[in-house]
């Protein structure tokens, strides 16, 4: 127990002197995580929209394997993003397995499901009537489309911010792809990881709290936005 | 001009409207009145090309929208404007909401805040520009519902029950503003109500729409007076049907032997026609026994069987010989002490008969 309270206490010490190495890797986290967020967000809700307002032949289906994939998990996208850019796999030239790029890939993989999901969701939750309201007023299909996306953008936001959580919270793609290189890929969970198994336990508390307060951050945002 | 030729509308299973064919000319007022799920608003959304026909034409100034491309439906809609039961206001200001469909149609800044400023003004809603519209009351949410369509200056406006969730005052003012739209602007509107008096205050001309097919097409009076068949009868408030033969004719007053009551009405149907007979309930009038009342040709008594009070009025079913249903006032029902199981006096002239003849 005096080892937690010692951990808490160094954990502390290391955040209010703004430590090198917990800043570098707090940052990190965020830029890999919020990059994936928005490159998932830029295909999860225009994708969104598409397969919500388009009839077609197996939509019912397709949604079932979007709700499926909520539970992706995170080794698993890490492990098919590995396939895919280790340098047997088709995207091998691209040299971007232990990179931050690769873990941008990774996460953006393991997020758009959930985005997807959210988005559908969503847009689902925007009455019939006021689509036909928009359509009645002339509205042109894209008009539709942007006007409804618009009506429905605080769900959708829900979904954008889930996405981050599930983004910067995993650590079986980061680990996988990015490989924890220190001062190159290490992030927030992989650090967490290795320093716990080094028995480094201070640091290990002061990387969570940090990712605890990211947390909070994101969803008292969320909160902010949705009581406007 | 909106003309159906044999439109045909099912949703799976269900035949919703059946072979429905009419026109409704430029300029009228012309409103569907119908039980709820008759399927007046189908009739509302094929117009506006929210819906495809299962079968059927449908001609708007000539053109059958049923064949149109997404684009050209978007020209042709783009001329009507549409309200709906359930108002629908989308997030954001009042002005923002009446000026999304100019938007729409790309038209310049100044334009807009003109157009939304006149739309306003004229729903009675000036100085709620910047209010935010889900914030707004029901009748107020409608009043911009109305303002959005006609902020777009459509040929056509089509408003699906505009008052069916309203209070009595956010209806006057709805209705006014209904007739305020065709007086200024000679837009042809196309309603749907359940509420057939609120159809006969609108309306130039009135279809009956019951189960899927057009029960009668008239103007109100038409309607309320000569219904053309039992089903409208129902449907528009005349209560008193009576099936009867002919018994005599003299001079265009028929005597008319309904189970042994003889009845006289204004008809020239020879005798030994079957006939069917309508009279509404407002027509019957009650009388103290001493009372003299000379003009009116049928004068029976009968015993009052139900009474139920609606409002300021009290409808009455009464036996005299037929089975009657009666509606008078609250104060004439006290004034001549009825009561139920009493005795009373009743007549009702024979022009307040209407009769057609039964052909089966």
């Amino acid at each position: 127990m005096s080892d937690v309270v010692e951990g808490i206490v160094q954990a502390i010490q290391l955040i209010v002197s703004l430590d090198q190495e917990v800043l570098e890797i707090t940052a990190r986290s965020l830029m890999i995580s919020l990059s994936a967020t928005l490159v998932g967000s830029l295909i999860a809700i225009p994708l969104g929209g598409f397969i919500h307002f388009k009839e077609f032949g197996g939509k019912r289906g397709l949604i079932t394997i979007i709700q499926t994939l909520y539970a992706l998990p995170t080794v698993l996208a890490g492990l098919l993003v590995f396939l895919l850019l280790s340098r047997s796999g088709p995207f091998g030239f691209l040299g971007l397995m232990f990179t931050p790029t690769g873990m941008i890939i990774g996460q953006t993989v393991l997020i758009i499901p959930l985005m997807l999901g959210m988005t559908l969701i969503a847009l689902s939750g925007v009455s019939r009537t006021k689509q036909d309201t928009v359509i009645s007023l002339g509205a042109t299909s894209l008009q539709t489309v942007i006007t409804i996306v618009k009506e429905a953008r605080f769900a959708i936001l829900g979904g954008v911010i889930l996405g981050f959580g599930r983004a910067i919270s995993e650590v079986g793609a980061a680990m996988i792809i990015g490989g924890n290189i220190r001062g190159y890929t290490r992030v927030l969970t992989t650090a967490i990881a290795l320093e716990t198994s080094m028995g480094n336990l201070s640091l290990s508390i002061a990387l969570g709290i940090i990712l605890l307060a990211i947390a909070m951050v994101v969803t008292g945002f969320l909160f902010l936005v949705q009581e406007r | 001009m909106i003309e159906f030729d044999h439109v045909v509308m099912n949703f799976g299973e269900k035949e919703v409207l059946k072979e429905l064919s009419f026109s409704i000319q430029d300029g009228e007022i012309f409103t569907f009145i119908g039980p709820s799920g008759s399927g007046k608003t189908t009739i509302l959304r094929l117009i506006d090309i929210l819906e495809r026909p299962t079968a059927g034409k449908i001609l708007i100034d000539g053109t059958d929208v049923t064949t149109l491309r997404d684009r050209e439906k978007i020209q042709v809609r783009r001329k009507m404007g549409m309200v709906f039961q359930k108002p629908s206001p989308l997030r954001g200001s009042v002005y923002s909401n009446v000026a999304i469909g100019l938007h729409f149609r790309k038209i310049g800044h100044q334009e807009i805040d003109d157009r939304v400023h006149e739309a306003l003004d004229l729903v009675g809603l000036k100085g709620y520009e910047e209010r935010k519209a889900t914030t707004l009351s029901g009748g107020e949410m409608q009043r911009v519902a109305i303002a959005r369509a006609v902020a777009t200056k459509p040929d056509v406006l089509l408003l699906d029950e505009p008052t069916a969730n309203l209070d009595p005052l956010s209806t006057e003012k709805i209705e006014s503003l209904i007739g305020a739209l065709k007086e200024r602007f000679g837009i042809t509107v196309v309603l749907s109500t359940h509420d057939m008096v609120q159809g006969q205050r609108l309306a130039d001309r009135i279809a009956v729409v019951i189960d899927g097919r057009i029960g009668q097409i008239g103007t109100s009076k038409e309607i309320f007076y000569h219904p053309m068949n039992r089903a409208v009868a129902h449907m528009v408030g005349v209560e008193n049907i009576f099936e009867g033969i002919v018994a005599a004719n003299e001079a265009g007053l028929a005597d008319i032997d309904v189970n042994g009551t003889r009845i006289v009405a204004a008809s020239h149907s020879s005798p030994g026609t079957p006939v069917t007979i309508y009279m509404r309930p407002e027509d019957i009038t009650f009388y103290a026994k001493d009372s003299i009342r000379s003009s009116a040709r049928n004068m029976f008594s009968g015993r009052i069987t139900k009474v139920v009070p609606i409002g300021p009025m009290v409808r009455m079913k009464v036996d005299a010989g037929v089975k009657l249903t009666a509606v008078i006032t609250q104060r004439s029902f006290e004034e001549l002490g009825l009561e139920l199981g009493k005795e009373t006096e009743l007549t009702f002239k024979a022009s307040a008969i209407y009769v057609v003849e039964r052909t089966e």
